[in-house]
């Protein structure tokens, strides 16, 4: 990637002292019969430890595919094309199966998006929540308690009765709750999770966040927390990094990237936010324009053609990350102190 | 209003896919010639046959290969060569149709398994377990001296003992379709049972079955060879690859190749299915991960 | 003459493990949702929020009739259809559509796109051709070439799309769309919304929305109504209810809905206590144990339903 060298000159993430989790300049292609897709283009980022880091972006812009890269699950037709991913030493897109195994369900765990898809239609949440205990040197009796402890720890009424009950019994924000009751179970360093919140309401995703706070402060772990729904981001986060196309347009601080969003698709993404119409409308903001086709990015700036304030840098030149403020950057020209100054 | 959504490539056919994932997958390829020359080679078996493969006096007895004789002669100087040919037709012979065999029982019984009510679904899988949990080859004795000794002993031995496999999992994967969000979704359209049954529940069910059908084509050669082996299948001097194997055994301190020539046959079948069940795993389940 | 006229409705589910339930002597069956009513107007569009488990799934799946209800009645363009049979069925299949939950997972995954949109044509023995899939892919804004694709090959988005299409295929008077855009982001949701809004200017097809987006009820809903364990806690004009919400959950509910802002303080209502489940339902008022205002009486009484100027609660003492 052209822009590799570039961006690591110039970037200025939000540092922290000592990351758990470091991205660094990760590209992940699929093959597919019409081509190579670059799905994730040299994209780096750090979750800092014992913090929310979320991450945002288009349908399609390759959050999951970042998220199952962190976990080791990318799909069959997937390639690490370049960069890495430090964890303690280790470099988890290079990691051996047998690797993984030991990690998955110790150290990092995934609460996935689609809850049907991770939980096995036929068998009872009871068996699946024992079950995933595998590795604890406790009697069965023991983990059927620990089992209802967490599932009444994510609000989950009637918990010891759930437990002989299938996953289609249960409401769809119930399945969810399961889903984040499994991933605790683990106790992780770092919690991955992908859109856990799109099926409870309101208030039960204000207590999940509530908990996912709390335990991240008791027992310190990371979490990356995807997620299209722009309130929880800025309540929960500590950190956000803004996606589009394959890469990450921006990162900051929560408050910073919310209040003065530096590059123009995460301006447009938040004056698409419902939530921040005050007038009720039946006819709400899109943004004009389709995604680039990832077989072929656009050689300048990926968002140029969508883009209101494009200008002829766009066409030309890739973007770096450039410093935006403090610990912000953002990969659009505007940026540069340069223009500034023409 | 304009298409904003991000739109992924159009994709092509199964045929396009399948040339991809061959494309990548050596062994895969080793599976498909392999089954095509095994299958060609039985369909074409009475035209390529060097020899009669029942005609004794071929050439000398117990001869080793050569030039006339690919693979030998037996202690009758029947040509290998031409009897290994002609028992591929009996075994694929016995593989097609005992496995079509179980596998339309199997399909049947586990769809009635998965959609009917919970206590047929609890005697049928007591069935089930209770017919797996003989031995093959027990099972086929036991059946042989009832019925005697046939062809169509092996293949009901073969079709039977397949059938519980095949219905559990089709048990397992209509259970999880019949509470789908789409299978709701046909319901509530008012789709008719048959269409709901053979456009929405049976496709989906086919592919893994299909794959672990092709993964047990070796397995029931292996049982057919078995039983004629132990003289309660396919009888001399029909050339079955287990006949071939028995006859063998006897002269074996004479000349080791009858057995070489039965054993060949036999590994080969096993690896090309086997790879290209692999392959078609890949080719019908997309989604696959890299899952350690 | 409403267009659905919900009365009483009352729907049963039953229990895991009725052996050990009969043992204790308890019912084997639990009711999931209990005595809700409600009409809707051709046009109009009702928003269905509320507690996880609440029942509002449960609801969806009753109207279009994939589970049978235990009490009370539906009436659809006049007709009672909660105790309908089979052949009405097949014809009021053609007046009322669903639009699920799980975009990609709620269409069949060995059809092409072609056969899914004119998938309701066909099952009621209509022209299903290729004129007819182009019309309706057109009408969701998704070009021709779309025919030839299966489910897994399109995006959240656009398999949203196709599930309009599908739903819109026959024209029907009513609409029950299950979280219509979870999952979706910002941009993409409001086309889908957008898109319903120009569908239902046009055909003026009611439509019954399930959502946890508060965000989106606000803006594309006429009524609402709140739903608690089972029941409606409080129903009313959409304006009038996020204004000046009358049951405390609704408050708490409205109150929860985070903001696009970290700096922003929130007055919260912290709800506390134990979440109760329908098969154990608290006395008196089922909110009570959580409710921060609850007094002594309304663990004793049942709140009834007060209906005034065109909104109504279930709550003793309301805001
Ligand atoms: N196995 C695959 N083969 C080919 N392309 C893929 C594969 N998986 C994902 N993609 C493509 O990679 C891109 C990123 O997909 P990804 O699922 O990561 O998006 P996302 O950001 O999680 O979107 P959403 O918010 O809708 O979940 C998309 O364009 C998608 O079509
Ligand atoms: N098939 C079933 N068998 C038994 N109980 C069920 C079944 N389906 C749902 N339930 C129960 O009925 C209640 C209501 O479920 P429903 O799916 O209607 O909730 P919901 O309001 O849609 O919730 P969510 O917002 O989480 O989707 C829940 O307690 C659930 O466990
Ligand atoms: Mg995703
Ligand atoms: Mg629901």
């Amino acid at each position: 990637m052209a822009s590799a060298a570039v961006s690591h000159r110039t970037a200025e993430a939000p540092q922290t002292a000592d990351p758990l989790v470091s991205v660094e300049g990760l590209s992940v292609d699929f093959a597919t019969p019409r081509g190579t897709i670059h799905a994730l283009r040299d994209i780096s980022l750090e979750v800092p430890k014992g913090k929310v880091l979320g991450l945002v972006g288009e349908s399609g812009c390759g959050k999951s595919t970042l998220a199952y890269s962190m976990i080791g699950l990318l799909a069959e037709n997937a390639r690490v094309a370049g960069g890495a991913i430090r964890m303690g030493g280790q470099d988890l897109a290079h990691l051996k199966p047998k690797a993984w195994r030991d990690l998955r369900g110790t150290r990092i765990a995934m609460i996935f998006q689609d809850p049907m898809t991770s939980l096995n239609p036929v068998t009872t949440i009871g068996k699946q929540m024992i079950d995933i205990q595998y590795r604890e040197p406790i009697s069965r009796s023991e983990k059927r308690a620990r089992a209802i402890e967490f599932l009444e720890q994510v609000q989950l009424p009637d918990a010891a009765a759930k437990l002989d009950v299938y996953p289609h019994q249960l409401s769809g924000g119930m399945r969810q709750r399961v889903c984040i009751a499994m991933a605790l179970l683990t106790r992780p360093d770092l919690l991955i999770a992908d859109e856990p919140t799109t099926a409870l309401d309101a208030t039960l995703e204000l207590q999940i966040v509530t908990l996912l706070r709390e335990l991240q402060e008791t027992f310190g772990c990371s979490v990356l927390f995807v997620s299209h729904h722009l309130g929880t981001v800025a309540e929960l986060c500590d950190e956000v990094a803004v996606m589009y196309a394959g890469e990450v347009v921006e990162r900051g601080h929560v408050r910073e990237v919310f209040h003065a969003p530096r590059h123009p698709y995460t301006q447009a993404l938040f004056d698409c936010d419902p939530a921040r119409i005050r007038q009720a409308t039946r006819q709400l903001p899109t943004i004009p324009g389709t995604l680039p086709d990832l077989r072929q990015p656009p050689a300048g700036c990926a968002f140029r053609a969508r883009c209101s304030k494009a200008f002829g840098r766009c066409a030309a030149e890739h973007p770096p990350l450039h410093a935006a403020g403090p610990g912000q950057v953002a990969r659009c020209h505007l940026n540069d102190p340069a223009e500034d100054v023409a | 209003m304009t298409d904003a959504t991000q739109s992924p490539l159009p994709e092509p056919g199964l045929l396009a896919r399948s040339l991809s994932v061959l494309s990548g997958n050596r062994t895969g390829v080793i599976g498909f010639v392999l089954v095509a020359l095994i299958v060609g080679s039985a369909i074409l078996a009475p035209w390529i046959v060097p020899y009669d493969p029942t005609a004794i006096m071929t050439g000398p007895r117990m001869a080793p290969p050569s030039a006339e004789h690919w693979l030998g002669t037996d202690n009758i100087g029947r040509d290998i060569f031409s009897r290994v040919i002609a028992g591929g037709r009996i075994a694929m012979l016995v593989a097609a149709a005992s496995l079509t065999a179980a596998l339309s029982a199997g399909l049947l019984l586990g769809l009635i398994a998965g959609l009917g009510p919970r206590w047929l679904d609890n005697l049928l899988l007591l069935v089930f377990d209770a017919l797996r949990s003989f031995p093959t080859i027990v099972f086929g004795l036991a059946v042989v001296t009832i019925i005697g000794p046939s062809l169509f002993t092996v293949m009901l031995v073969v079709a039977i003992t397949s059938v519980p496999i095949y219905a559990r999992i089709v048990r397992t994967q209509t259970l999880a379709l019949k509470n789908a969000e789409f299978i709701l979704a046909e319901r509530a359209m008012g789709v008719g049972l048959p269409r709901l049954l053979f456009v929405h529940v049976l496709p989906n069910v086919l592919g893994p079955l299909l794959i672990l059908a092709s993964m047990d084509v070796p397995l029931v050669i292996a049982t057919e060879a078995g039983l004629s082996f132990l003289g309660m299948g396919v009888r001399p001097p029909t050339p079955s690859w287990g006949v071939i194997l028995n006859d063998g055994y006897n002269f074996i301190r004479n000349s080791p190749w009858p057995v070489i020539g039965g054993s060949i046959p036999i590994i080969l079948v096993t690896l090309g299915f086997t790879f290209m069940g692999e392959a078609l795993r890949d080719i019908f389940d997309p989604k696959l991960r890299k899952a350690g | 003459m409403s267009l659905l006229e919900v009365t009483d409705l009352r729907i049963r589910y039953a229990r895991q493990g009725r052996l050990k339930a009969a043992l204790r002597r308890e019912s084997h069956d639990f009711e999931a949702v209990c005595g809700v009513s409600f009409t809707l107007e051709p046009g109009q569009t009702l928003g269905l929020v509320g507690e996880s488990g609440s029942g509002k799934s449960t609801i969806a799946r009753t109207l279009i009739g994939l589970k049978k209800s235990s009490g009370g009645s539906i009436r659809f363009d006049g007709a009672e259809i909660s105790q309908a049979s089979g052949r009405d069925w097949a014809r009021l299949r053609r007046e009322m559509s669903m639009m699920w939950q799980d975009p990609v997972g709620s269409l069949s995954p060995r059809l092409t796109v072609k056969s899914l949109v004119t998938e309701p044509l066909r099952i009621n023995g209509l022209p299903a051709g290729r004129t007819e899939a182009e019309r309706l892919l057109g009408l969701v804004g998704l070009p021709a070439e779309f025919a030839t694709r299966y489910p897994h090959q399109l995006s959240g988005g656009q398999a949203r799309r196709v599930g309009v299409a599908r739903a819109l295929a026959l024209d029907p008077k009513l609409l029950i769309a299950d979280e219509p855009t979870a999952g979706l982001d910002m941009s993409v949701q409001g086309e889908v919304l957008n898109l319903l809004a120009e569908v239902q200017a046009r055909s003026g097809v009611a439509i019954v929305i399930i959502t946890h987006n508060l965000n989106l009820v606000r803006h594309v809903t006429d009524q609402m109504a709140i739903m608690y364990l089972g029941r409606f806690v409080e129903q009313g004009p959409t304006e009038q209810v996020f204004a000046h919400p009358r049951h405390p959950y609704t408050k708490a509910l409205l109150a929860a809905n985070p903001e696009p802002d970290p700096e922003a303080r929130h007055e919260r209502v912290a709800l506390s206590g134990e979440v109760p489940s329908p098969v154990n339902r608290p006395s008196g008022c089922d909110f009570h144990p959580r409710c921060p205002w609850a007094r002594e009486a309304c663990a004793a009484k049942e709140p009834g339903w007060t209906e005034e100027s065109g909104r109504g609660h279930r709550c003793l003492f309301p805001l």
